[in-house]
């Protein structure tokens, strides 16, 4: 039976809705492949507006990893905006997917990529317009398997009664598995109806169903034990990782929106995973180990992406990119190639060290030196050593005075606030460190006109990292320590006006202390949250801390538990905490241990340099670090 | 100002006719804009670049249909710093782009052509099909009549520079109604009029949905689902005959009369004026 498009009933609508481009479809490099020549139909979700998820890594490579696949059709989806969706439930149009508009709850899965636990309420929209029951235990045969995926699939109990199921790690090889789980089952004839699917995919160890597992509650509120509740569905649920990047060079074709879109420009992973050991980071523990992609095939990707999209500016993207092996032959590599096309390049994410500078440089030949954007994290050198965050504040002066020598005018310092065992003193730190880098700057050029923008944001304590047993600090006291930080930088008359502050109050870092941390008791809050309105929570224009604190309240009036409990409360090392049945790969006693030495100020070295400290990843999954250098140049190619 | 060498002269200019068709209707500007330069980048068409720290390729739009307003008549200039054949780069632009922004014409100037050939100048009025689904042909067949017959039809709307009224009907040469295309297709039984007009160029500009707001002062004709408009051509207008002209003929001729042969670069399926246009097949396929 074949689907029918809703653009026909769609497309007199649009006139009267907010950038109706983006919901069209239609951008170079989509696909759209007829429904009944395929088994597999997967509906790919981003969570949040079409501007913030086209440009989604993940999603565009699951995206044509599925479509190259025959008998395998994948169409994507996004959140609609509000004005959208009341236009939606006017006319009675379901959830669609953009590719041909075909309505989501016709498809075999409907993938949802979680990168932050802001997008859950934007689920809940997308299932409601769908026709999809939220309870995945009201769900019957006739509905999609709702999948999710991502960083925040690492704990994803506080949707775990909304989820069919759930993978943790890199969705490469495992969406590829469970499209071959879907297809047999389907050529069997779908024994066992919707279980007896999920049954299988929870056999492999590899895919969480959340409703095989029963979670038991101590009387203070604590967890008890989460058990399986059926023969056949192992204890725990494995991440996965892809071990050779360089089988697996996606996206080969991005897709090029017509909208406006927050990143324009074409991203090649250069690396996965990340061992500097930075304790706040989540991205950084469960992407372990480090594996490399090799020089020749990132030039070789750089090259196609180009071609394949017209886009002017290449982004190298990792969680620390100046870490590759081989990052300097990359950088004057590519900066050779392009040089004089009007190619730009970037490398987002890189740390505190001259190095850099030479990179920085080579990425900015006859261009503009405008900006260039460090992150120390912590103000004081104390602070530093708690997170792990290996930078002295000679480092960082060294280092900003070699950018300005080079010609670069302003500088951007990334901090966090409510850091575990911080103080006052600690953040006011950041303002000496602010005066000392103009200061350098200053005496390096000889000019007035340097800038220093200090950018600071709440920490939130995420789960699998040594702070998932820390206590968040409350709000109040965060955001009285910014003020105290831009009070001490307003009264400096010598440097004050040079030095630029930028920080969010700390209630919504509350919230998503909430749901990183949160068990499945949390699920009523967010569905309270939704049928109260919530949508967007990443927005600050929609999001609404009195709306959360009131659902939470409501929600959970007849639990021992409160919105404090979950994010203010330090747990023990005995206590069972909601994701302890996924696994990272880290090894739990090397993570306490860790979270005591966090608390000693006592650092650990970075892994791909230094003997192995036992983190347990490489072990466990099986995996190990795969790094360079290959030794090997990129040749010029010719260039049009 | 940076340093390195000055940037590449342009030596020759390329005028193109392009279409926004089907669900790309809803394109703005801006995201015309983009799509073109990275289709110039695609096709490796050697575009030149303004001076500065942040170059931009010099490519130049004359006027643009409202986001949401089909059109088979929008135009562009490239400035090349390579003499290209222009039915080579009609076709290379329009496969770098994305099926519904398609390229339908290119004509090169000379290279020296003076800023009195601007295109712009040419683009005197547009001819517009306006289908209007649900409504009653009699019904519009009405409204039209007293349109016509009025004397000033005075509209109001919000311009850039803050709400406006002026009159719409001095800028109408043509308003008629036009044979429905679909019907007897059986695509569509329900009622429908579509309306053509030609409406000269004006400050402010006058645009269908004015002569929309005119039809609903003069008759109470209100269709009861948004509008879809069609820019069908635009160029000189003959005053005498109320026909359009190609704007890019003046263009060929220069081309021609100085030997080359390289002018006209028509696509395959170019639809002239008045032409039912796939317009309404395509976005209907989608």
């Amino acid at each position: 039976m074949s689907v029918e498009s809703i653009f026909p009933r769609l497309e007199p609508l649009l006139p009267s809705v907010q950038k109706p481009i983006q919901y069209v479809g239609g951008e170079l490099n989509s696909q759209a492949k007829d429904w009944d020549d395929a088994t597999v139909r997967w509906a790919l979700m981003y969570p949040d507006a079409y501007e913030v998820g086209l440009p989604n890594q993940g999603v565009q490579i699951l995206y044509e990893i599925l479509n190259e696949r025959e008998g395998v059709l994948a169409e994507r989806t996004y959140a609609v905006w509000p004005d959208m969706e009341q236009v939606m439930r006017e006319h009675g149009i379901p959830q669609f997917t953009v590719d041909s508009h075909r309505p989501v709850g016709a498809f075999d899965v409907l993938g949802v990529s979680f990168s932050t636990e802001l997008g859950y309420t934007n689920l809940l929209t997308a299932l409601d317009l769908a026709g999809i029951p939220f309870e995945a235990a009201e769900r019957d045969d006739s509905h999609p398997i709702v999948l999710a995926g991502g960083h925040a699939a690492f704990n994803p109990e506080p949707i775990a009664d909304f989820l069919d199921a759930a993978v943790l790690g890199d969705g490469e090889e495992i969406a590829l598995a469970i499209t071959e789980v879907i297809r047999e089952w389907k050529d069997e004839g779908e024994p066992g109806g919707r279980d007896g699917l999920l049954l299988r995919l929870a056999e492999t160890g590899g895919v969480y169903v959340p409703k095989f597992y029963d979670v038991e509650y101590l009387p203070d509120g604590r967890i008890k034990r989460v058990a399986p509740n059926r023969p056949g569905v192992p204890w725990r649920v494995e991440k996965h990782t892809v071990m050779d990047l360089d089988q697996w060079p996606y996206p080969k074709k991005p897709l090029v929106p017509l909208a406006e879109t927050v990143h324009e420009r074409f991203s090649v992973e250069i690396f996965r995973g990340c061992t500097r050991g930075c304790r706040f980071c989540q991205a950084g523990m469960i992407t372990r180990p480090v594996r490399e992609r090799s020089i020749t095939t990132i030039g070789a990707m750089v090259d196609e992406g180009i071609k394949q999209t017209g886009f002017t500016e290449v982004g190298l993207l990792s969680l620390s990119s100046a870490d590759h092996s081989e990052i300097a032959d990359v950088a004057k590599g590519l900066a050779d190639r392009y040089e004089g096309t009007h190619t730009s390049l970037s490398l987002p994410s890189t740390r505190v060290d001259a190095f850099n500078i030479t990179l920085a440089n080579e990425f900015s030949r006859g261009g503009r030196r405008s900006g260039l954007t460090f992150a120390p994290e912590g103000g004081s050198e104390r602070m530093r050593k708690v997170i792990n965050k290996m930078v002295s504040e000679d480092d960082l002066i060294r280092t900003v005075t070699t950018a300005y020598e080079n010609g670069w005018r302003q500088v951007k310092l990334y901090f966090m606030c409510g850091l575990p065992t911080e103080t006052d003193e600690d953040v006011l730190e950041i303002a000496g460190m602010a005066k000392r880098v103009i200061q350098a700057g200053r005496e390096a050029t000889g000019r007035k006109d340097i800038r220093c923008t200090v950018s600071i944001g709440g920490f939130v304590p995420k789960p699998h990292t040594p702070f998932q047993w820390a206590a968040q600090t409350d709000h109040e006291t965060v955001d009285r320590r910014l003020r105290l930080l831009r009070d001490e930088l307003r009264s400096d008359k010598e440097y004050g006006r040079a030095i630029g502050l930028r920080y969010h109050d700390g209630q919504p870092s509350v919230i998503e202390g909430l749901l990183s941390r949160g068990d499945r008791r949390v699920g009523k809050v967010i569905r309270a949250v939704w049928e109260d309105g919530g949508r967007f929570d990443g927005w600050s224009e929609h999001f609404s801390y009195e709306r959360w604190t009131a659902s939470a309240e409501k929600a959970l009036a007849d639990e021992p538990v409160d919105v404090d409990w979950y994010t203010l409360r330090d747990r023990d090392e005995v206590e069972v905490l909601p994701w302890d049945h996924l696994d990272a790969g880290l090894d739990r006693e090397w993570l306490w241990q860790d979270w005591q030495d966090a608390v000693d100020e006592t650092e650990v070295e970075d892994c791909r340099w230094t003997p192995c400290y036992d983190c347990g990843v490489c072990p466990t999954m099986g995996t190990e670090i795969q790094i360079g250098p290959t030794g090997k140049k990129l040749l010029p190619l010719s260039v049009v | 100002m940076p340093e390195g060498p000055a940037p590449a002269p342009v030596i020759q200019r390329l005028r193109v006719r392009y279409a926004k068709r089907g669900r790309l209707r809803f394109t703005s500007h801006r995201d015309i804009s983009r799509a073109v330069e990275r289709a110039v980048r695609r096709a490796g068409i050697p575009v030149a670049f303004s001076a500065g720290f942040t170059p931009h390729p010099k490519i130049s739009y004359a006027g643009a249909a409202a986001t949401g307003v089909a059109s088979e008549a929008e135009y562009l200039e490239i400035g090349l710093t390579e003499p290209r054949d222009p039915a080579r780069v009609r076709a290379e632009l329009d496969a770098a782009l994305p099926p519904g922004l398609d390229i339908v014409d290119v004509v090169a100037l000379p290279a020296g052509t003076g800023k009195s050939s601007a295109l712009a100048d040419r683009l005197q009025a547009s001819e517009w099909r306006v289908r209007l689904g649900g409504v009653a042909e009699g019904d519009a067949a009405a409204a039209v009549s007293g349109f016509l017959d009025a004397g000033a039809v005075e509209v109001e709307r919000l311009t850039k520079k803050g709400r406006r009224r002026f009159d719409v009907r001095a800028a109408v040469s043509a308003l008629e109604l036009a044979p429905d295309d679909r019907r007897g297709t059986g695509a569509t039984d329900a009622p429908c009029a579509i309306l053509r007009m030609v409406v000269r160029h004006t400050t402010p500009a006058v645009r269908p949905d004015d002569i929309l707001t005119g039809l609903r002062q003069v008759a109470d004709l209100a269709p009861p689902s948004p509008p879809l408009v069609t820019r069908l051509a635009q160029g000189p207008l003959d005053e005498r005959t109320g026909e359009l002209a190609d704007p890019l003929d003046p263009d060929r001729e220069t081309a021609a009369a100085a030997g080359d042969d390289a002018g006209r670069a028509d696509g395959p399926a170019l639809p002239r004026s008045g032409d039912a246009v796939g317009v309404d097949a395509v976005s209907a396929r989608s």
